[in-house]
């Protein structure tokens, strides 16, 4: 599959992925809550030809956080940091709350984001080192660990809001988004400081491309090569703290691990190379937060974060079928083909071998006579134990692709191209038998069934070993000897390292 | 096998048998600490434990330069974790090591090291020349890019190994066997002096176990040091001119024909010690309390 197809192809589900949702989603939505009404198509319009300031700013910021999330999520999930970044994620909340009021206490706004920004990467810090001294000082799993951090860490939090609640400054009524997230609240200095940080994450990480993907295959190499895993690993941690507070607004911190993690899985599903990966997955996390925008703008009263991971996730199942590299569809696709070219090849063989039992053919006379031999259905059929469907299901497909051409009365021969690869399939077929006799002790009379097995998936390669293997017992397989002088200097070169190589298999 | 002079001390008074080895190779016998700049590992009195319970008890040996070294014991008999622990990859309780008379620390670039292949993520989305190229990266340094040339580089390592054609290819797509072979081309494109390779042959074909010991062969022509932990005691005596034999503590160093007996063979795979285990054991319920 070539690369271009599989951008166009996350292209096409990016763009119609969103739409499509939006009105999915308010068709429900219309059911459960009536005091919601549809949105107009003057609303719609007004939301996707981007008229709306505020629809801007907020869809601005929400892509940011997407991309950024897409990016930094990969290396998260290819470290296997996922649940690190979870547990992470909640034990920034008690350095929120804190900071907040903080804040408050000096009298400024309680959400200036600068300084959100540095309890929670306090609060995480403090959260990573309880996780790793619970993992050095007793004999507890990392998985126990970080269970408890995430849950005292946000427990604690949830207290810590609870009392700033009861401060009545007036400004704490939004801070129970953070949690769940309030697209709408977002400002277009929030907006603007997101970005920011989106472009310091995908500047990092497009420096220390090269280190982080070391890190995240073989940490025990980079490390025996002297890159600082430490460092390298605190570097995403903090980025995925960055992150986290970023998208505090806009997905809510309880979501925002599900932004990290399923945009890079999602596009795991279409390539198998790490840089189109990343840039798959900033593509999905962006057009997340673009369709999440648009629906907090059209309905205001659904949670935003909820829906950015909601699209997020229809991606991710439609890349689990559709993806071109790992998805569902394209691997059953890849084995009916399998399955279709075994049919065929026995086919083949069997009408081959039908026209061979016939009569006692010599060599030149089978390839005049073999086309003119037909075969009939019935006999084909006993030939191998496949339902008269697939049989003819198969002969179909022969006589398509001009292999096969079908005479009276049923009856059906080879044509000169079928006759050609048949007497390939049928060789390599009698090979992988001798190989087995000869070599693997196998009794000659059970021996169809495992050439029968293999011989579909015999590469060009094994079947010249196969043949060097042979021509000690049967040099009538070997290579004849050029009859005359062969001039170019590679051809000779060739033949004579042929003519070593059989010479040594007969010597041993 | 090599006729350098080697530096060779005596297995110190702690390890339970004291190595037959060094009679026809010592012409010096060193004393205390020194570390003879020739070999290119010298391991002393290192011992190693996790969670306090030592799993290495005092091992000491210098490896002959340009040699082929096999390491050989039972299973848990902490073969690995001395490579681990000479790379300072898992911190040491005591005892030193020094490549070529230094710390590993300052001799990074002169060593290669093979990790074991079930150590990685197979999975990953790379293909195999990006996992070659990554023997590269130290000398690239920070932030930089990997050229055309450091390219051509671990091509040219992989078409040592003979997989040029699967240069392209994703890694979780190739055999155990050729996965093992781009680990040994990443290690060999950073074309050092001492390769410390951990169970190369594990897991592999037939034909990629031929190929990697040409490999190893051609590499002590070019007069490389290799240390390669090992198991399949059939195809010592073929392979390796040294061997180490570990059970938790050295049995016996020295070149193949004098170690690799019966008798040591019997004292490193015929169980462990009874005290020493008893003694780790101790010393790990100590750390507890």
């Amino acid at each position: 599959m070539s690369r271009s197809r599989i951008y166009f192809f996350t292209l096409l589900i990016i763009f119609f992925s969103c739409p499509a949702s939006v009105t999915m989603a308010s068709g429900l939505s219309s059911i459960r809550d009536t005091s919601m009404s549809l949105p107009s198509w003057d609303m719609l319009m007004r939301v996707f030809l981007l008229k709306d300031y505020n629809t801007r700013v907020v869809m601005f910021g929400t892509m940011s956080l997407g991309l950024a999330a897409g990016v930094i999520g990969t290396m998260m999930l290819l470290r296997k940091r996922a649940l690190m970044g979870d547990a992470l994620s909640h034990a920034t909340l008690p350095g929120i709350g804190l900071a907040f009021i903080i804040m408050i206490q000096f009298g400024g706004s309680g959400k200036y984001l600068p300084g959100l920004l540095l309890g929670a990467s306090v609060s995480g810090a403090i959260g990573l080192g309880c996780i790793m001294a619970i993992r050095h000082w007793t004999r507890l799993k990392e998985d126990a660990a970080m269970g408890i951090v995430l849950s005292v860490f946000f427990g604690l939090g949830i207290a810590i809001l609870g009392i700033i609640q009861k401060m009545q400054t007036g400004q704490a009524s939004g801070l129970q988004s953070f949690i769940y997230g309030k697209t709408a609240a977002m400002l277009a200095q929030d907006a603007k400081i997101i970005a920011l940080v989106a472009l310091l994450i995908v500047a990092i990480c497009s420096l220390m491309f090269k280190e982080l993907k070391l890190l995240c295959f073989d940490a025990t190499f980079a490390q025996s090569q002297g890159w600082p895993i430490f460092f390298l690993d605190a570097i995403i941690m903090a980025l995925i703290i960055i992150v986290t507070v970023i998208g505090l607004q806009a997905v809510g911190l309880i979501l925002m691990i599900a932004l990290l993690v399923i945009p890079p899985a999602a596009a795991r599903f279409w390539t198998e190379k790490l840089l189109p990966m990343i840039l798959i997955a900033a593509g999905i996390g962006a057009a997340s937060g673009f369709a999440g925008a648009a629906f907090s703008a059209l309905l205001p009263r659904l949670p935003a974060g909820a829906i950015i991971v909601v699209v997020a996730s229809v991606i991710f199942a439609l890349s689990l079928l559709f993806g071109t590299a790992r998805g569902v569809v394209h691997r059953l696709i890849d084995h009916t083909k399998l399955s279709r070219k075994v049919a065929q090849q026995n086919l083949l063989r069997a009408l081959f071998e039908r026209s061979e039992g016939s009569r006692s053919l010599s060599e030149q006379n089978l390839s005049a006579n073999a086309s003119a031999a037909s075969t009939s259905f019935k006999r084909l059929l006993l030939a191998r134990s496949w339902s008269p469907r697939k049989l003819r299901r198969t002969i179909r497909h022969a006589i398509s692709r001009q292999l096969v051409r079908a005479r009276q009365y049923n009856h059906f021969s080879l044509t000169s191209n079928g006759l050609a690869e048949a007497r390939r399939v049928v060789r390599n077929h009698r090979l992988w038998e001798l190989y087995l006799i000869n070599h693997a002790d196998i009794a000659p009379s059970h021996v169809d069934r495992g050439a029968d097995e293999l011989e579909h998936i015999l590469g060009p390669s094994m079947v010249d070993e196969l043949l060097e293997l042979l021509a000690v017992k049967h040099p009538e397989l070997a290579m004849p000897p050029s009859p005359h002088v062969i001039n170019s200097r590679s051809a000779a070169a060739r033949a004579e390292r042929h003519r070593s190589k059989t010479g040594s298999a007969k010597r041993t | 096998m090599n006729t350098e002079p080697l530096d060779q001390k005596p297995a110190t008074a702690s390890s339970q048998t004291s190595a037959s080895t060094s009679a026809p190779h010592s012409v010096r016998v060193a004393t205390g600490d020194e570390h003879p700049v020739t070999s290119p590992l010298s391991v002393h009195d290192m011992t190693v434990a996790y969670h306090r319970k030592p799993v290495l008890w005092d091992v000491d040996f210098d490896a002959p330069a340009g040699s082929l070294i096999g390491m050989i014991g039972p299973n848990g008999a902490g073969k690995s974790t001395l490579l681990k622990a000479a790379l300072d990859l898992i911190p040491k309780a005591s005892g030193r090591v020094m490549v070529y008379g230094k710390p590993y620390r300052q001799q990074r670039h002169l060593v290669g090291y093979v990790p074991q292949r079930e150590s990685v993520d197979w999975d990953f989305p790379v293909n195999a020349l990006d996992v070659v190229a990554m023997g590269l990266y130290r000398r690239i340094g920070w932030c930089r890019l990997v050229s055309r040339r450091h390219k051509q580089d671990a091509m040219d390592a992989l078409e040592q190994v003979g997989m040029a054609d699967f240069a392209k290819r994703q890694i979780s797509q190739l055999s155990g066997g050729q996965q093992q072979r781009v680990f040994l081309a990443r290690a060999l494109v950073q074309d050092a002096s001492l390769y410390l390779m951990d169970e190369p042959f594990a897991g592999v074909d037939a034909s990629t176990e031929i190929a990697i010991v040409n490999i190893l062969q051609k590499l002590r022509e070019a007069g490389k040091t290799v240390l390669v932990v090992h198991h399949d005691l059939h195809t010592v005596r073929d392979y390796f001119d040294y061997v180490i034999l570990l059970n938790m503590r050295i049995v016996a160093h020295g070149p193949t024909d004098e170690v690799f007996t019966p008798e040591n063979l019997k004292k490193t795979y015929g169980g462990r010690l009874t005290l020493l285990d008893r003694a780790a054991h101790a010393m790990a319920r100590q750390g507890e309390t």
